[in-house]
């Protein structure tokens, strides 16, 4: 999968923003993937709108001359200057985007605006996407630390791309930790990063959280092995023992790990919906950026 | 999948949903009750029926903010059998005529829409509308001046209600219009018909009942005439409702799973004592416009109904029948394209005469499917006329070899076939004869033989015949259709032009 990407020269980082608190860091972190793996940068912003809830209202409840063409007519104009508006608003958003990063002397962004749902926009482009940034909360859940983003979790499992998930401000990744478990989904992300230039020069903390430790040692034999391959990467290995998603956490913060890499969302819906899903359980409590492949 | 749904279609406009439901429901109460009448069976039948699509089509339809109920089309069809046979062959016929309509959802016949063209469409409107008027005209002749009176008060306080500042856009006009006549005529003790002389309303809520016919062939052939057209007819309404709510709303809809949803609808409403219906295009605007938009506003619609009826049955049967003519004459001149009229003089002849054709045939046989039938027959006429004249046969002579050759262009199918015929000329003693089909295109096998017919008779007449680029000029006879929708595909078959 990775080479068709690369292959691909229509490919391109693209992030997503809507002007929330977490803007400006999603913006960091498409510039930092783009310049190290030299694909053109792309901000997209999507027009919601909410065809679900009437533009107007009136209960008179009467028909008469040509009713239905006087409604379209007015819908059409009301819906005509919203959209104005939406458009306008967004339009800003993506320049002042553009100016953030020129700032910092990135140029050569490109910037589009789709109309409709982050999902169907997502799903038009996905041809195009070689890396997706969003950020963990959109305007709706802006600064509510504990929640995640509602589309978030129908993004993910409806895009076949790598996904970085942005949940702080900006720091420059420089040790990154893989989330391995020895599923197919976690073999990928360790081909994907041995791979891949993004991980030039980082460190590279591989940690398997297994009770069984002979289990735990023949997994990550694999998987480093695989590594190993890669050039410039400091790979790093450890076991740990406990429950996978809060002892990850804990490990970050003890090791300073910038970015977290791992599968997600390896199960069916109604799996998660019984058991829970380790990839959610991952969004809500990790602190740094999520970097999911799947 | 047919349940499946999603979350915002249902809670996405919960106080909308609620408010145009409810404004649907009062307007759908005497709507129901009239359509009963003008199938000659007791205004429980359209109730029940009205309560039972409304919740299905809301669960399962695939037009969210659709309303769905018994409707004037449908009932118009019903009126012999229910006269020549009662209601429990009507009851069997509404299974039917739902079958029907699961078998064309699941066989994607829906997607035969698209031969109905807009002139068709904007005919079949305009006769439903003039039904709906004439009907009530029994309700309207022999009748004391009284009934004029309210009738006309009824109108006025529809019509004018909503321009009151603030209340107007507040109050139900056709509810607070049925309330005040209600009121008058209890108030004055007038002896003018009422809805309690039309038949039994509902006391209960409804049962599930099997229809009582024998299930023999000799019911079949009973109920099958009938349950065709109502199927055709309650499927072309439904689809053509959906389209208008697709525009209004600038939202997408399933219409095969639309096409499913009112068969199954159609089946519960049989099952539970209703006649059969379908979308209603005038109830669908008001939803929309009272600021209905998810699925909720048909489901409140429909139960909000049936609370109705089944609890304030005394009061409902003191509704004069006034009441009920003058909202019925609302639909009827809210469901006509008023713009039609305007656009008599600036849409082509041909479209005219399309949508004029279906109105009378509607309006004659009162089957909404027969007109459809000519409006579609005729629009396929139409064009298939004014196709035909994009052909030309041009040719020169060349005096050293004695040779005419013709340049054949455009289109050569069943109804130019004999145009382009005529067009060689026979009489000329010429050596040879070579006929361009470079840029031809041949439709189908009357086109080939009129081409032989062309060949046999030069050579009759003494001369050598040449074809040039046959090949290109057949390949549009082309029987299995696939995707020409690329531009290399179009060239290769349709090319120079």
């Amino acid at each position: 999968m990775e080479s068709r990407i690369v292959n691909n020269k229509n490919t391109q980082v693209l992030a997503c923003i809507d002007g929330a608190t977490l803007t400006s860091s999603v913006c960091d972190y498409a510039a930092w993937i783009s310049q190290k793996t030299e694909t053109p940068l792309t901000l997209l912003h999507t027009i919601n709108h909410h065809h679900e809830i009437p533009v107007t209202s009136n209960l008179s409840g009467n028909i008469g001359l040509g009713s239905q063409e006087h409604l379209l007519e007015e819908i059409t104009n009301l819906e005509q200057q919203q959209s104005k508006l939406k458009m306008q608003r967004g339009k800003m958003i993506l320049q002042s985007a553009i100016d953030y990063l020129q700032k910092k002397d990135i140029s050569g962004i490109n910037s589009t605006q789709r109309h409709g749902d982050l999902i169907e926009a997502v799903i038009d482009l996905e041809d195009n996407i070689r890396v997706l940034v969003l950020g963990l909360r959109g305007q709706a859940h802006d600064n509510q630390e504990n929640k995640i983003g509602t589309k978030l979790e129908a993004v993910i499992r409806s895009l076949h791309r790598p996904i970085l998930i942005v949940n702080g401000k900006y720091n420059q990744p420089k040790q990154i930790m893989i989330a391995y478990d020895g599923s197919p989904a976690a073999d990928k992300a360790v081909e994907m990063v041995a791979s891949s230039s993004l991980y030039d020069g980082l460190v590279c903390h591989l940690v398997c959280v297994n009770k069984n430790e002979d289990t735990a040692i023949k997994l990550l034999e694999q998987a480093t092995k695989k590594l190993k391959t890669a050039n410039n990467l400091n790979v790093i290995v450890i076991q740990l023992k406990g429950k996978a998603d809060l002892e990850l956490c804990a490990y970050q913060e003890q090791n300073n790990i910038d970015l977290t890499v791992m599968g997600a969302f390896s199960h069916t819906r109604l799996h998660d919906m019984l058991l829970g899903s380790f990839t959610h359980k991952m969004l809500v409590n990790t602190k740094i950026p999520l970097l999911l492949l799947r | 999948m047919l349940l499946l749904s999603k979350k915002q279609d249902w809670l996405g406009n919960i106080r909308g949903d609620v408010l145009a439901g409810t404004v649907v429901a009062l307007a759908l109460i005497p709507e129901a009750i009239a359509f009963s009448i003008i199938a000659g069976v007791d205004p429980k039948v359209g109730l029940y029926a009205s309560f039972c699509i409304a919740f299905i089509t809301a669960l399962i339809g695939g037009r969210p903010g659709m309303i769905s109920a018994a409707t004037g089309a449908m009932a118009l069809l019903m009126v012999t059998l229910v006269k020549e046979h009662g209601l429990q062959y009507l009851l069997a016929a509404t299974l039917l005529t739902g079958a029907i309509q699961v078998f064309a959802g699941y066989f994607k016949l829906g997607s035969l829409m698209s031969f109905v063209s807009t002139s068709v469409v904007t005919g079949f409107v305009n006769a439903l509308a003039i039904l709906i008027f004439m009907a009530q005209l029994p309700e309207l002749t022999n009748v004391p001046w009284e009934v004029y009176a309210m009738t006309t008060a009824g109108l006025g306080i529809i019509y004018l209600l909503p321009i009151v500042p603030f209340i107007g856009k507040l109050l139900p006009s056709p509810l607070v219009c049925i309330v005040v006549l209600t009121g008058v005529c209890t108030y004055l003790q007038l002896d003018i018909r009422t809805v309690g002389d039309m038949g039994e309303l509902p006391d209960t809520l409804p049962i599930f009942l099997w229809p009582e016919v024998p299930l023999t062939l000799e019911t079949l052939k009973i109920i099958l005439p009938y349950s065709v057209p109502l199927a055709v007819v309650g499927l072309l309404e439904s689809l053509m409702t959906a389209t208008i709510v697709d525009d209004l709303t600038d939202t997408p809809s399933e219409k095969n799973r639309e096409c499913k949803a009112q068969g199954l609808a159609n089946i519960g409403a049989g099952l539970m004592g209703g006649m059969a219906g379908c979308a209603m295009i005038g109830q669908s605007i008001i939803n929309i416009k009272s600021g209905g938009r998810g699925r909720l506003s048909t489901l409140v619609a429909g139960c909000f109904l049936l609370i109705m009826v089944v609890f304030l049955d005394k009061w409902i049967k003191q509704i004069p029948m006034a009441a009920l003519v003058a909202v019925m004459i609302m639909v009827s001149i809210g469901t006509f394209s008023w713009e039609s009229i305007t656009n008599l003089k600036e849409h082509p002849m041909s479209a005219n005469l399309i949508m004029l054709a279906t109105v009378i045939v509607v309006v004659w046989t009162h089957n909404l499917a027969l007109g459809v039938f000519v409006g579609v027959l005729l629009a396929s006429l139409f064009f298939a006329n004014k196709i035909s004249h994009f052909m030309y046969v041009g040719s020169v002579m060349e005096k050293e070899t004695g040779t005419r050759i013709y340049h054949v262009h455009g289109q050569v199918f069943f109804n130019s076939a004999d145009r382009f015929v005529a067009n060689f000329d026979f009489k000329e003693a010429a050596e040879k004869i070579i006929i361009d089909l470079t840029h031809a295109h041949f439709w189908d096998i009357s086109a080939v033989s009129a081409l032989d017919k062309v060949v046999i008779k030069f050579r009759r007449e003494g001369a050598n015949v040449e074809l040039v680029g046959s090949n290109q000029a057949s390949a549009t006879i082309i029987d299995r259709f696939g995707m020409h929708d690329n531009p290399d595909e179009i060239e290769k078959v349709m090319g120079g032009h």
